[in-house]
């Protein structure tokens, strides 16, 4: 087995939080991982991607090949299309709608979501609305992840496993939350597919 | 014990706790920063006793790091590659002393310059300095090397460098630890001179670290870390550093290669391995995360008939961070990309935080200099330095740390009225404040604009040298109190802010400007630790 994810997004918006939690899955299915970051300037507002590893044998190089990647997950639809010629054939492309418009030649929202569109296998999840109908509007990030497990070779209930673990200490309402915007994220992939 | 999912920086930091440091010394700078960031977290009981405050630059951390190996005490200094400049004095002579008690040097070098102004390999500062040098190439290696940097560090009395690089150091693996090392009691230096360079015993010295030179080359030569794998295609051999391993095993496995490979991870270079690895092959690739140390130094080899190629000849990129993709396409592979990126997506540059001072005091600055045209306005490095970027383009240089002040005073000496710089409040403590004291001291017409966002703000908002000292220090250099003046960087106040500056920019002295708001990131950060607190 192998998976090898990119996830992508804006400085700030909390796409390592995002890794974490397939991180911990992937670990607690015994797989080996390797997990790159972004750290230092880009964070202020700039493009970040994390190149994630996932793997039954060992994995040498922390960054992903072109052509290598079998899912590309984006928090932000610009960012879902800078890193295609990441993409393997048949690999998919996860994101969500919400854009950040930090930038003043940000194109038109409808341009970008043809673009995705035309990809062969494409999820666009309006993460942030999900989030507001579940009375979680924070766990947009969540939501997006529940629509990228589909993709990803690992046993949904280790996921779930692992979101209560990460916020037990939080509480019960905490985890709940969590796990329900998860389970929407994925309820929307499995029916949109 | 079980195994941690680290970050390279987080491995070195663990394994420093676990080989019984006594203090860690760093000054902030991507990509080291998070070394001195994960010590400080984790010691949080009494019983870890690790001394971890950041530094106000690298000099005074490699010196104190120093200090405490002196005292016998096993000790750690991290920078970034750039940062090693700055401490290159105290660096370069603490070959010549000698340690006493373990000294590791933590260096963390950013080719593709992600968050830096170079690209500079520290290798060489090694090799100039003439002590062992260790290039881990993937997490597990980051701790392990610590144990054994510092096992060779204490065996020769020299202290030992380890270089990282930006994908290793922002790169999480699983790390296994290892049975932890009691930290070393107080004792001093068992030869009372070794420390004092005056001529007589620097030479002394000197040719002691030059008589250990054969020895440290043997530890390279038998080193686990360096090793030769056997291949039984002959045609060509790979000769791979520290992180470019693994961007060649992903090649080799892929593509199921079967060529030697040497890999190196251990300076200085292990020869015999080298001679072994080019006797036996008809050419070379060599890989190397960085300058091409090797493949120059290979190159220039008695009798060099064979084909060695590399960064030097263009078979891989000649600047840059490698990848798995650069390997290939040097061994002939096509590689099988994705479909383009499409013109729709544009750049998304950093830019400064959403309620950022910084905002307010470009926008006072560009206002109040504009009557006297463009190219006046000297800077340097932090969060501030964005101001280069539209819709500011306000500041005209960014060379290193301090340089601010420094290039303002010699233009200022040259004529140009007025000069000014943009500094932040780290960084004129890291090093702008000597560069004051010259202005002050020739009475060099310069306007200081101190952008105090109280902390560093750049690499995440650790804590500032001298918050809330600023016009304490500013003072004490020289500045006349009248020309040290308070702006508060805030949108209504921003015609009050343009006159202050249009009055400072007409005295033909040395003044200083401090636009004090605090960081929104650290600020945020604080309302959110508050919360959490109350609930
Ligand atoms: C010699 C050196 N050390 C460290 C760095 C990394 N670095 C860049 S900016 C910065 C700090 C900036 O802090 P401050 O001056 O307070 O400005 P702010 O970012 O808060 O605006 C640091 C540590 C560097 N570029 N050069």
């Amino acid at each position: 087995m192998k998976t090898d994810i990119i996830i992508a997004g804006v400085g700030g918006q909390g796409i390592l939080s995002i890794a974490a939690c397939i991180g911990l899955a992937a670990i607690n299915s015994n797989l080996q991982l390797k997990q790159s970051e972004v750290h230092g300037m880009s964070q202020r507002g700039g493009a970040v991607v994390s190149n994630l590893r996932l793997s039954d044998r060992e994995i040498y190089s922390d960054l992903i090949p072109r052509g290598g990647a079998d899912l590309i997950l984006s928090v932000e639809p610009m960012e879902a299309l800078r890193y295609l010629p990441w993409l393997t054939e048949g690999g998919w492309v996860v994101t969500n709608t919400t854009p950040v418009k930090n930038i003043n030649n940000y194109p038109g929202s409808a341009e970008i979501i043809t673009e995705i569109k035309s990809l062969k296998n494409n999820i666009i999840i309006d993460a942030d609305e999900i989030a507001r109908e579940i009375g979680s509007p924070r766990s947009s990030n969540m939501v997006v992840l529940g629509a990228a497990t589909p993709f990803i070779d690992i046993d949904y209930k280790i996921f779930e496993s692992g979101i209560a673990g990460i916020f037990e200490r939080k509480g019960n309402d905490t985890v709940e939350i969590n796990l329900q915007a998860m389970r929407a994220g994925r309820e929307f992939s499995i029916k949109n597919n | 014990m079980d195994k941690l999912m680290l970050l390279g920086d987080e491995a070195i930091a663990q394994a420093g706790m676990d080989a019984g440091i006594s203090g860690i010394y760093a000054y902030p700078g991507t990509p080291s920063t998070e070394i001195m960031e994960y010590v400080q977290k984790s010691v949080s009981s009494p019983a870890h006793e690790i001394f971890c405050q950041w530094s106000a630059n690298e000099k005074t951390a490699m010196e104190a790091a120093l200090g405490m190996s002196y005292a016998g005490k096993r000790t750690m200094v991290c920078m970034k590659h750039v940062g090693l400049n700055v401490a290159a004095d105290p660096f370069m002579n603490s070959a010549v002393t000698g340690v006493n008690g373990g000294f590791l040097i933590v260096v963390a070098d950013d080719p593709s310059m992600h968050s830096s102004q170079n690209e500079q390999d520290s290798r060489f500062y090694g090799k100039f300095a003439m002590i062992p040098v260790l290039e881990p190439s993937n997490q597990q290696e980051s701790y392990d090397m610590v144990f054994h940097g510092f096992e060779l560090s204490e065996k020769f009395r020299l202290p030992v460098m380890i270089r990282i690089t930006t994908r290793l150091s922002h790169s999480r693996a699983a790390v296994k630890g290892k049975e932890t090392l009691d930290k070393k009691t107080l004792g001093l230096p068992a030869d009372p001179m070794q420390f004092i360079l005056l001529p007589g015993i620097a030479r002394k010295r000197y040719s002691n670290l030059l008589s250990y030179q054969p020895e440290i080359e043997k530890e390279s030569e038998h080193s686990g870390y360096n090793q030769f794998f056997q291949g039984n295609d002959n045609s060509i051999g790979f000769i791979a550093c520290g992180l470019a391993y693994n961007y060649l095993m992903e090649i080799v496995h892929a593509k199921k290669l079967d060529h030697p490979v040497l890999k190196i991870s251990q300076y200085p270079l292990p020869r015999l391995l080298i001679r072994k690895i080019k006797d036996q092959c008809d050419s070379l690739l060599i890989l190397e995360e960085g300058y091409p140390l090797v493949e120059e130094f290979l190159k220039g080899f008695p009798g060099s008939d064979k084909k060695i190629t590399g960064r030097l000849d263009g078979s891989l990129p000649r600047e840059g961070e490698l990848n798995p993709d650069h390997v290939a396409k040097a061994l002939g592979f096509s590689v099988m990309e994705g479909p383009s990126v499409p013109g729709v997506v544009k750049n998304r540059p950093p830019s400064l935080c959403k309620g950022c001072g910084h905002i307010d005091m470009y926008n006072a600055l560009i206002e109040a200099i504009e009557t006297y045209g463009p190219g006046r306005v000297f800077s340097d490095i932090g969060c501030y330095t964005l101001g280069a970027l539209p819709p500011f383009s306000a500041i005209n240089s960014c060379v290193d740390m301090g340089a601010s002040i420094t290039m303002a005073k010699g233009a200022a000496d040259a004529g140009l009225h007025p000069s000014v710089c943009v500094i932040g409040d780290s960084t004129f403590t890291h090093s702008g404040m000597t560069g004051l004291l010259d202005a002050v001291n020739d009475q060099s017409p310069i306007t200081v604009i101190i952008g105090d966002n109280s902390t560093t703000g750049m690499t995440g908002g650790q804590a500032s040298s001298a918050t809330g000292r600023i016009e304490d220090i500013c003072r004490g250099i020289g500045v006349l109190p009248e020309h040290i003046r308070l702006i508060i960087p805030l949108k209504k106040n921003h015609a009050e802010n343009v006159a202050v500056m249009k009055e400072e920019f007409a005295y033909r002295g040395v003044s200083v400007i401090i636009a004090r708001r605090e960081c929104i990131q650290v600020a945020n950060r604080r309302r959110k630790e508050v919360r959490t607190i109350k609930s």
